[in-house]
């Protein structure tokens, strides 16, 4: 069954991996709903953060695929209940039908948004939530006339994470592998065989 | 000259490390340097504006660094990969910028799919030049991105020791792959303060070696020791683990058939008792029809390719199956593995079989051998021994075993007597089978065979090449002919893409689209370049033709027309199970 899946990959800063990481799914012809770089809570490491919609065996392989590469630290993925998420959305709409039309106030309230900037020939509102928020406050706006719209990549922080500082520490370590992907297959396959 | 062998007497030696003082070298001498203290002897490649300098500096290293000139950098590539597959190293390809660059990536491809280590070198333009659609600039890292384990641009030339010894390690450590690293023209120009080269062994995003999860040794060991009818499949990870012994003694203890993937081919002599042959489409029929009621499939160092498996919903159902992997990526792809063992098999391997019970499975073991007694009289005896007067490929390839009694490198080509190669040809030894298996590149024998007796000098080389692929590289005879190296070229001429006419006339109806192909005199071909040859038709002719090939001092070529339209058999069908394979 499909679903959406959100995907964190912490990574060395180097030119070049969007394109090799972007490709593991093109190659698959795996629309990519979102994609955001960002730098992480560890100096020098960068975060992917990509959402999927697919099943989870398919996620699970593409996950291994991106961890085999070489300037790729570690993967997780989450589906959407283990993850705090939000998007971030700007909406720039005439202000004379704005403020004929609709309480500008009453529009701030009812979706949570702000006014970044009014001027006289527009304003720019801006949203951060969940796709749904940000996609009705499109329907709203519709009839006033929305000239511009953008929503930014979603950006999540895994509930369960207890950050990255402490497995670079053992990433840095000559020893063999500890956090391959292969300790979270073992305890799957664990429980597949417990059963 | 004098301040290089200096400099590189300094370098080798350890102790002296931290005292060595910083020398300027130019990147292009950084990089020459890189690859001698990597233990590199011979390179394969083509010059070409933007890798000038290299080639400059490689003027002054010629007395190190055997630099082979061939006829085309996908040539150069596919040595580059034959020399890697028989020495166990890693093969070293250099090239320009632009076409000769572009002109590597069916070989990388090739290479990424076979797990074949390599470092590439290409010229790039200027570093102020990029992006500016320059004369012969083209986008190297991106066009190479999805065909390399590792690539990098390098446009300052202090980078150049690190990225270098990154670029082999990377391509020699955990699975094997190629790395490919562009070198701006300003790089390659550019002095620099060399303090010396420094291996390697450990990048900390990188993990070429899972650790070895004994609990998943322990377990499989226990479905093994439980097994009634198990069932071993090898692939090139026991060669490239360096494990064949330690596969030998696994399998034996226990008493486990073993079926070999192409790849796997030759890491288990022929004619082991153990050895009951290949996997897949065109394998042989017992493993392929036992693979469905074998109890235990161990699956070791293969990554269960649609060829070997054909249709996946049909495939060892009814069996537990263990995977044996260094590349956790390979585990559940395509085939779930009921317990994954990860890791080096060099490492899992003799710990299994400390853990398995002495077998000895008799009556499983008949099985196999009831059906090679089906498959010799329905395929194999006509093959070998035909009963009409044109030769087939079978009978060609078993003379050929004859008089090198399974000692010689075999290196094939794509198509059908790469198929008949493989299951009819003989070997003594690992490292001896040269193909491309995963991409089946047609072109890739003549130059890989010449890659092939480099990295195996002492040994007899024949690459055998269908009528259709030679002409596809036959651009490399003229590099044969320079060095002189010793190959033997068997064309296995039969007068059509055989392969694909033997697919049009089992599943198209005999529309014969585009299969005839024409073929020039190769034995004057051969002549103009300067290389004796010989073409047979007759099958009295056989032995000595072949005989006078393998004794001929230096490179020969010998054409044997076989069969127009004979068809390899057994068969499974595309899109059938392994059980429905076809012996006629």
């Amino acid at each position: 069954m499909k679903q959406e899946y959100t995907i964190t990959i912490y990574t060395e800063n180097q030119v070049g991996l969007l394109t090799r990481i972007a490709i593991i799914f093109s190659r698959r012809k795996i629309n990519v709903e979102s994609l955001n770089t960002s730098p992480s809570e560890v100096d020098g490491i960068h975060r992917f953060t990509i959402v999927i919609n697919v099943a989870e065996d398919v996620v699970r392989k593409l996950v291994r695929q991106i961890e085999k590469q070489v300037d790729v630290l570690k993967v997780y993925f989450n589906t959407n209940d283990e993850i705090i998420w939000q998007e971030l959305a700007l909406y720039k709409v005439p202000t004379d039908t704005i403020a004929e039309k609709a309480k500008v106030e009453r529009l701030l309230r009812a979706y949570g948004a702000r006014a970044v900037v009014i001027r006289k020939d527009y304003t720019i509102f801006e949203t951060t939530g969940q796709r749904e928020e940000t996609d009705t406050l499109i329907q709203v706006l519709a009839p006033f006339g929305l000239i511009e719209f953008v929503r930014s990549a979603r950006v999540a922080i895994i509930k369960d994470s207890k950050g990255f500082h402490e497995k670079l520490k053992e990433f840095e370590e000559t020893a063999p592998a500890k956090h391959m992907l292969v300790e979270e297959i073992t305890a799957e396959k664990a429980a597949e065989m417990d059963q | 000259m004098n301040t290089v062998s200096e400099k590189k007497s300094k370098v080798d030696d350890k102790k002296n490390q931290d005292k060595v003082h910083t020398k300027e070298l130019s990147g292009a001498e950084a990089v020459l340097e890189a690859c001698i203290a990597e233990g590199v002897e011979t390179i394969f490649g083509y010059p070409g504006g933007a890798i000038m300098p290299i080639y400059d500096a490689l003027y002054d290293y010629n007395d190190r660094l055997e630099h082979i000139l061939v006829r085309h950098e996908q040539g150069g590539i596919h040595a580059g990969q034959g020399f890697a597959r028989t020495s166990g190293k890693t093969g070293v390809v250099f090239a320009t910028s632009g076409p000769g660059a572009t002109n590597l990536v069916t070989g990388l491809a090739d290479a990424m799919i076979d797990s074949t280590s390599l470092v590439c070198i290409t010229g790039q333009v200027f570093a102020h030049l990029l992006g500016t659609d320059a004369f012969q600039e083209t986008d190297v890292i991106n066009i190479t991105t999805p065909v390399t384990k590792w690539n990098y641009q390098i446009t300052d030339a202090i980078e150049i020791p690190e990225v270098m010894a990154k670029a082999f390690y990377i391509a020699k450590s955990g699975r094997p792959g190629p790395v490919l690293i562009d070198i701006t023209k300003n790089a390659q120009l550019q002095k620099f303060n060399y303090s010396g080269y420094i291996p390697c062994n450990h990048i900390r995003s990188y993990r070429p070696k899972p650790i070895v999860r004994k609990e998943y040794v322990g377990a499989a060991a226990a479905l093994i020791n439980e097994a009634q009818r198990p069932l071993v499949l090898f692939g090139q990870g026991v060669i490239l683990g360096k494990a064949e012994e330690e596969f030998k003694a696994f399998i034996e203890k226990g008493g486990l058939p073993a079926a070999w993937t192409i790849l796997g081919l030759s890491a288990l002599p022929t004619d082991h008792p153990l050895n009951v042959g290949m996997l897949g489409m065109h394998g042989n029929y017992g493993p392929n029809v036992l693979t469905n009621e074998c109890d235990v499939l161990i699956a070791v160092g293969m990554r269960f390719d649609d060829r070997v498996t054909g249709r996946l919903d049909r495939y060892a159902k009814q069996a537990k199956v263990i995977h044996l992997d260094i590349d956790p990526a390979e585990v559940d792809k395509n085939v779930k593995a009921d317990v994954p063992v990860w890791g080096d098999c060099k490492e899992t391997l003799p710990m299994l079989t400390s853990l398995i019970k002495q077998h000895k499975h008799e009556s499983w073991l008949q099985k196999f051998k009831d059906c090679t007694a089906k498959e010799v009289e329905a395929v194999i005896e006509e093959e070998l021994h035909p009963s009409t007067e044109i030769m087939t490929m079978g009978e060609v390839i078993d003379q050929l075993n004859h008089l090198t009694k399974g000692d010689a490198i075999i290196v094939t080509d794509v198509g059908q007597h790469q198929m008949v190669a493989c299951r009819y040809a003989q070997f003594n030894q690992s490292k001896s089978n040269v193909t491309s298996g995963g991409l089946g590149t047609m072109g890739f024998a003549l130059p890989a065979a010449i890659g092939a007796k480099y990295g195996a000098k002492d040994r007899t080389v024949v690459a055998i090449i269908g009528d259709g692929g030679i002409q596809m590289t036959i651009q490399e005879l003229g590099t044969i002919m320079q060095i002189k190296v010793n190959v033997k070229i068997l064309i296995l001429n039969n007068q059509f893409l055989g392969m694909v006419r033997q697919w049009q006339q089992l599943f198209h109806e005999k529309r014969y689209s585009f299969v005839d192909i024409a073929s020039p005199d190769y034995v004057t071909v051969a002549k103009g370049y300067g290389i004796e040859g010989n073409s047979i038709k007759q099958r009295t002719e056989l032995k000595d033709a072949l005989q006078k090939m393998l004794e001929h001092n230096g490179p020969y070529l010998l054409e044997v027309f076989v069969g127009k339209e004979n068809n390899v058999f057994p068969m499974v069908p595309q899109g059938c199970g392994v059980s429905e394979i076809r012996l006629k």
